[in-house]
């Protein structure tokens, strides 16, 4: 069943325009040194150096990568938290990289973003009723009191909030409670698109579940895309469509969900999967971890050519002169890597 | 004789809103070179069972009970007498390698006074081994790493030094307090491997406290799950993981989403876990247990013994397997 529904969703998005494109996208931070001559150029910290992708209706990217590999970046690039350097991003076929704030408000009614922490991202000041209904009051003036408050009292209901903490503070709650509340604050707008920045990393084993779970049943029911971003794999494994690796700004592979985890064809990819410990003594013991030596090198001064090349176990000498493009690999397969 | 022999051990705190007891009644017995994981969701207690063996309770701290490491029991010592046990029996690893590593030291003489304090070493002697536990760390150019300091570091070096600086007195315990959440898996993986090559190298016995049962799966031989301070379960790895008999360590099986099984919904604990200011009367897991009986709000079922020395602590017995992949197979 689950293999036709696969076949059905795959039809249905051939068949649309992808709601959201992004187009070589680089997100470059200059950094500020004291030693800096006036005259010597500052060194520039490149955070997301060219991704692209496309973003189906009612589809899950998942966005994996370690720590400091631009994943948030490139999130909040889309919703404009911080400005794109170069690229397109083409929400609905028109351009929003750059937009001025006044524009980029309007867009967010569509996009909305759930945040990691999930009790810094409430203000511990407001009760939980005003928080959710702090959305619809910015962007809907218009609306009268009764209608706001039954909207949220809704709200609240989908997201499994009883109705009679409407009127607690944020510190009462426990944190999957707390991230039910940023996931009520983003979805009170009815948004197309919701960026999901490691939205339950912070969660214990078995809330994360919870929320997990909600997640999905919400896109179901709302008919929302989902950009999920998250350093576990095997979340990501659990919620995406499709999934996109990064290391060090780059994009690396771009694949289906399944074909990614079964045969990933990136080094990279490869010894990421297979540091994923499994709660399993006995497969756990069998495994064969495919170690990387090192630490991750600095994205203010990344190796020439292939940015994976120092770590990578298959490197030759050509991977330091070009910098790989991504390679179709059939069946929306893509690697940035010749010998993938 | 088994290295280290807990019983009873119970921490309570005296707080403003009340008493809270983090760690009740735990009993465990560890032998040398063996690992023993402790699981458990925050607020689970299993840090604040670490601290009381370490003798590094917050001041409002209350111990009853007894730990005894090869014989001597370690809760009663005085200061000076556990600061010896502590360095050169015991050592520690903590979850943030950069807030425990001290931030104006080198990181060379920061290993070297561990050294130079507990084995009265000369300075030149400390040098030298450090430089050769920090080698067995694998740590890249050890030498020329003396002379830097922390924060020119990455994660994963900050815990390598870490772990050096734990075993560098050839402790005969050692207690990890979630070595490896703060770092990247490929960066995990380095580091479970490295303590996995140390354990069989120093025979040294490890508490490995984390949340993360893939990590359990990986190192420990033994697994004990702990829920609001008390012991819910205990046995071999392979016990806990292929045949769980509460239904605590079976939801938390199910729970984890995982690389090597496919599923629509996952399988949740329902609710929160418990405030432990107002812990319910009776068993702590009552409200979101899905086989609670009437009994389980009247008392704490009490931990049980059974099989070849597995321990649980609940009424209900488990009529239905679980599959490979820890989740409970529809009868």
């Amino acid at each position: 069943m689950s293999l036709q529904r696969n076949k059905d969703s795959f039809q249905r998005k051939n068949s649309l325009q992808p709601i959201l494109k992004v187009r070589d996208v680089k997100v470059h931070f200059p950094i500020h040194k004291a030693k800096n001559w006036p005259w010597e150029k500052s060194p520039v910290l490149k955070a997301v150096d060219g991704v692209s992708f496309d973003l189906f209706e009612g589809e899950t990217l998942g966005v994996v990568g370690e720590s400091g590999c631009g994943k948030s970046t490139l999130a909040r690039s889309i919703i404009g938290l911080v400005k794109a350097t170069e690229g397109e991003i083409l929400w609905q076929e028109s351009n929003i990289a750059g937009l001025p704030e006044k524009a980029m408000r309007e867009i967010r009614k569509d996009i909305q973003m759930i945040f990691q922490d999930p009790l810094a991202s409430l203000n511990p000041r407001m009760t939980v009723g005003d928080i959710i209904a702090e959305p619809l009051r910015n962007y809907y003036p218009e609306l009268s009191k009764d209608d706001i408050l039954s909207q949220v009292r809704e709200m609240m209901a989908k997201v499994g909030l009883l109705p009679n903490v409407i009127n607690r503070y944020p510190h009462e709650f426990s944190g999957g409670q707390c991230q039910r509340i940023g996931i009520a604050r983003a979805l009170i707008l009815k948004p197309k698109l919701v960026i999901c920045d490691e939205p339950v990393s912070a969660l214990d084993v078995s809330i994360q579940a919870q929320v997990v779970n909600l997640l999905k049943e919400l896109q179901k029911q709302m008919g929302l895309s989902l950009i999920f971003i998250a350093h576990d794999l095997s979340v990501v494994k659990h919620i995406s469509d499709r999934v996109l690796v990064m290391y060090l700004g780059n994009e690396v592979e771009t694949a289906k969900a399944e074909p990614m985890y079964d045969t990933p064809r990136h080094p990279y990819t490869k010894a990421l999967l297979s540091a994923v410990p499994i709660p399993d003594p006995e497969m756990e013991k069998k495994k064969e971890i495919e170690l990387l030596e090192g630490d991750l090198p600095s994205p203010i001064n990344p190796p020439s050519g292939c940015v994976f090349r120092t770590r990578c176990p298959i490197a030759g000498a050509s991977c330091a002169e070009h910098r790989p493009r991504l390679m179709d690999l059939g069946s929306q397969h893509f690697a940035a890597c010749p010998k993938a | 004789m088994q290295l280290l022999d807990v019983d009873n051990l119970r921490v309570k705190f005296t707080t403003p809103d009340g008493d809270v007891t983090a760690v009740n009644n735990m009993t465990f017995s560890l032998n040398a070179g063996e690992t023993l994981g402790l699981v458990g969701e925050s607020g689970s207690g299993k840090s604040q069972t670490a601290f009381a063996l370490m003798g590094l309770l917050a001041k409002n701290g209350i111990i009853e009970g007894s730990a005894k490491f090869e014989g001597q029991d370690i809760l009663s010592l005085s200061e000076a007498e556990l600061n010896r046990i502590r360095a050169q029996k015991i050592s520690m690893i903590f979850q943030d390698p950069m807030t425990s590593l001290n931030p104006y030291m080198k990181v060379g003489p920061q290993l070297m006074e561990v050294l130079q304090l507990h084995k009265g070493m000369s300075k030149k002697e400390a040098f030298e081994e450090s430089v050769k536990m920090l080698d067995a760390v694998k740590m890249p150019e050890a030498r020329k790493r003396m002379s830097m300091y922390p924060h020119e570091f990455s994660g994963g070096m900050r815990q390598r030094v870490m772990i050096a600086m734990a075993l560098l007195c050839r402790p005969k315990l050692l207690i990890a307090d979630e070595p490896t959440t703060a770092l990247d898996v490929t960066v995990q993986a380095q580091i479970m491997e490295l303590l996995n090559e140390l354990k069989t190298e120093f025979n040294t016995a490890i508490i490995m406290i984390t949340h993360d049962l893939g990590v359990v799966a990986g190192i420990c031989d033994k697994v004990l799950v702990m829920y609001a301070g008390r012991t819910m379960e205990y046995g071999t790895t392979n016990e806990v993981f292929y045949d769980p008999r509460h239904p605590y360590s079976r939801g938390l099986l199910g729970a984890i989403p995982r690389l090597d099984t496919e599923g629509e919904t996952l399988p949740t604990i329902p609710g929160n876990p418990p405030n432990l200011l107002s812990l319910p009367q009776g068993c702590p897991f009552q409200e979101r247990c899905p086989h609670v009986i009437p009994r389980c709000q009247q008392e704490a079922a009490p931990l049980e013994n059974f099989g070849d020395g597995r321990q649980k602590a609940c009424f209900w017995t488990p009529d239905t397997p679980v599959n490979t992949s820890g989740r409970e197979v529809a009868a």
